[in-house]
């Protein structure tokens, strides 16, 4: 045991945790625990923004399965992690979010940058603490990463007042837990395997459909496995991405299903007699209309959470557990041959070759698909992609194979504006040996810009590639499409000078907007050892296609 | 259609917020919302009455128990039988002269009398939901100035084996 005070035990706490990095940002409530983080060996990343203090935890622990921490003081840094909590809430991300509190004496007082983040952040958090005691702060610690890591994985929040961290008291690690009601580890319900495997084993036409928790699981090469054994197709969410290569030999990767997803996928789902849905919750943006999705299909749904039975689509089997343990359960149980499935994999070929997803070209302009070409030629299809949110999202989940989990990381539930660029310097400090690529456009990268300077002060290697179409692109299309060409507010009346910008803030900036222009400028970037943007200027009216309209079935797909 | 919940949860700071949260944020309605603690220390017991559309009571059900300081919750209208208690305290006007025919209908409903002043008479009334409403409308036309109620309680039955 040893003698220390509030901010040192929370110092030493995250130590005992394994923790390397931190994100954050210091303020009035926090100042002690900064000064007791002066002297810890730990990696402490000081962000501009409390929300991308919040996205760099976020892509630091989707890109290493490790738990992200960040830490904000009270009131206004408190509440701007909010976004960043809730953006990991919906991907089922593990951060903690350390934030400052005004002294528990002051508390309810309205004090000086007081904000009630427990109460403000209450649904949207897996878990949330307040400490108390200088006591309690190793053993809430414990619990927030254990909370945050286990089961099914979210934010959890440790809200510290600043008298806490200065109180004094003795220091001990314990790694004990006596949580009633959460037992994680209890998370397994096979009852109805053998159904499953009669399904299985009688489906002509069975597609797999990998969520995150596939990659959350990292169940990825035992979904693989499976899948090459019994010659099954797989498609996947956007957050499921990674899950099973999308290049892979065999064919049996469809690509990514949903509202601009492969035809090939989505015909797969609408045409399958059995899906076996692993980690995905069924997002409205991948079933299209739920009435009609998967109509002739039976569903065996595995996932994590049992919440997640029956909740947006009624499964006729269920097996609850982590990924990876029921694909291990069902793999063993599995005995007789399957349904020769070689006439639905053929045809399924066939609708890739008939229904390719398009390629539109723009004469001498830049087309986004002929970015994500270029860029997977440059890198070797080795980068490690976060996405902002809009056009770029997608058109990044259509055009880049990824062929390994952890390689994709986007805002997937909660959309988040702003994710991309923070979360891509989060993963850079977990993939040193790989590029590290935030692909943007430019209404989000405003939303996250002053992160540059975060990254030239740390000479943090990231690349930024942003598709600059001078608007909110994916809102114009929906205008476009559903609002009679009225293109309220998305048109930027002019776009900043993001090389000059990108320069003022110390990162090497780069432009391209021919497509002669596109790969020199792209092998520039890369070729930097340090931060890099390349401003890539797209025609305002290229559109993601295809598209399945809101409301509409999975198969009614839009094409141009 | 409305479902009586049994909820344990451990008596921490907050639990009340993040349950109430929870069924709000789920677009469900409480109905009745009653909470004290339990027979073991530091455990509370909510029991909750949630109105919702038919098939959302298991969905209630399994996001209530994820929340981590949750222990146990039951769907006691889903499970099967269950005694349910309310209590309700009612102060009535009680001029001198109508006092005899207050405390006669009290007397049906087996109030309690728990206060006596110059002119109101506060009665204790305990039962199931049918019975508070029926001892309320007897009650009404002598003028009922203020009522405070628990809520529901409520507990499975356990019943004898055959």
């Amino acid at each position: 045991m040893a003698k220390m005070n509030g901010a040192q035990m929370v110092v030493k706490a995250l130590e005992d945790e394994g923790v390397e990095t931190i994100f954050g940002l210091p303020g009035g409530t926090v100042i002690h625990l900064y000064d007791a983080l002066y002297d810890s060996k730990m990696k402490h990343i000081l962000m501009r923004h409390e929300q991308a203090a919040a996205h760099a935890a976020d892509g630091y622990a989707r890109a290493s399965g490790k738990v992200g921490v960040c830490i904000a003081t009270s009131g206004p840094g408190a509440t701007n992690l909010v976004t960043g909590i809730a953006t990991a809430n919906l991907d089922s991300s593990p951060i903690v979010a350390i934030t400052g509190q005004v002294a528990t004496t002051l508390i309810g007082t309205d004090a000086f940058q007081e904000a009630d983040i427990v109460g403000a952040s209450l649904p949207l958090v897996k878990h949330s603490f307040q400490v108390r005691t200088p006591d309690q702060i190793q053993q809430t610690i414990h619990r927030a990463f254990y909370i945050a890591s286990s089961g099914r994985p979210g934010p959890v929040l440790v809200d510290v007042p600043a008298d806490v961290q200065k109180g004094m008291g003795d220091y001990e690690f314990s790694s004990r837990f006596d949580f009633l009601g959460y037992h994680p580890e209890n998370i397994y319900n096979i009852a109805q395997m053998d159904k499953a495997v009669e399904l299985i084993e009688h489906a002509e036409r069975p597609v797999i459909f990998a969520g995150g928790g596939v990659i959350r699981s990292g169940a990825a090469k035992k979904l693989a496995a499976f899948a090459l054994k019994y010659n099954i197709p797989v498609t996947t969410t956007l957050l499921g991405k990674g899950a099973f290569p999308e290049s892979h030999e065999s064919g049996l990767a469809l690509g990514m299903a949903g509202m601009h997803g492969y035809p090939v996928a989505n015909r797969a789902l609408m045409g399958a007699d059995l899906i076996i849905a692993i980690g995905t919750r069924f997002s409205d943006r991948t079933t299209g209309k739920r009435e009609n999705f998967a109509k002739n299909a039976k569903i065996i749904h595995i996932d994590m959470d049992e919440a997640e039975i029956d909740k947006a689509i009624k499964s006729d089997v269920w097996l609850i557990g982590d990924a990876g343990r029921v694909l291990d359960a069902l793999s063993s149980s599995m005995k007789k041959k399957t349904v020769d499935h070689s006439e639905w994999n053929k045809l399924l070929s066939e609708i890739r070759i008939k229904e390719p997803m398009p390629h539109s070209e723009y004469g001498n302009e830049i087309a986004p698909w002929q970015v994500f070409e270029a860029l997977r030629d440059i890198t070797g299809g080795n980068a490690v992609v976060t996405t902002e949110v809009g056009q770029n999202q997608m058109w990044a989940a259509q055009h880049l194979r990824i062929e390994a989990p952890r390689r994709f990381i986007t805002s997937g539930g909660l959309g988040t504006m702003g994710f991309g660029f923070p979360a891509a310097i989060g993963a850079a400090f977990v993939c040193r040996k790989q590029p590290v690529c935030c692909i943007a456009g430019d209404g989000s990268l405003m939303m996250n810009i002053q992160e540059l300077d975060t990254c030239a002060r740390y000479d943090i290697p990231v690349k930024v590639i942003l598709l600059n179409n001078v608007c909110l692109g994916n809102v114009r299309q929906w205008q476009q499409f559903f609002y009679n060409h009225r293109y309220s507010h998305t048109i930027y009346s002019r776009s900043p000078d993001f090389v000059k910008l990108a320069e003022a803030m110390g990162v090497a900036g780069f432009s391209a907007s021919t497509t002669d222009d596109l790969r020199p400028a792209l092998e520039k970037a890369i070729a930097e050892p340090g931060p890099a943007l390349v401003d890539i200027r797209i025609p305002q009216g290229a559109l993601i296609m295809p598209m399945v309209y809101p409301g509409n079935s999975l198969d009614e797909m839009v094409t141009a | 259609m409305k479902s009586t919940f049994s909820i344990v949860s451990e008596d921490n700071p907050g639990v009340l917020m993040r349950i109430a949260s929870l069924i709000y944020r789920r677009g469900y309605n409480i109905e009745s919302l009653s909470v004290d603690r339990t027979e073991v220390p530091g455990l509370s017991r909510f029991t909750i009455i949630i109105e919702g559309e038919e098939g959302v009571y298991e969905q209630i059900r399994k996001q209530l128990s994820k929340l981590i300081e949750v222990i146990e919750v039951r769907n006691l209208t889903a499970e099967g039988p269950f005694v349910e208690r309310w209590m309700s305290l009612v102060k009535v006007m009680a001029p001198v002269e109508r006092r005899p025919h207050i405390l006669q209908t009290a007397e049906i409903f087996r109030c309690r009398v728990v206060d006596l002043g110059s002119d109101t008479i506060t009665l204790e009334v305990t039962g199931d939901r049918g019975k508070l409403e029926a001892c309320m409308a007897a009650l009404k036309p002598y003028g009922i100035l203020e009522t405070a109620g628990s809520g529901q309680v409520a507990l499975s039955r356990t019943g004898f084996e055959a």
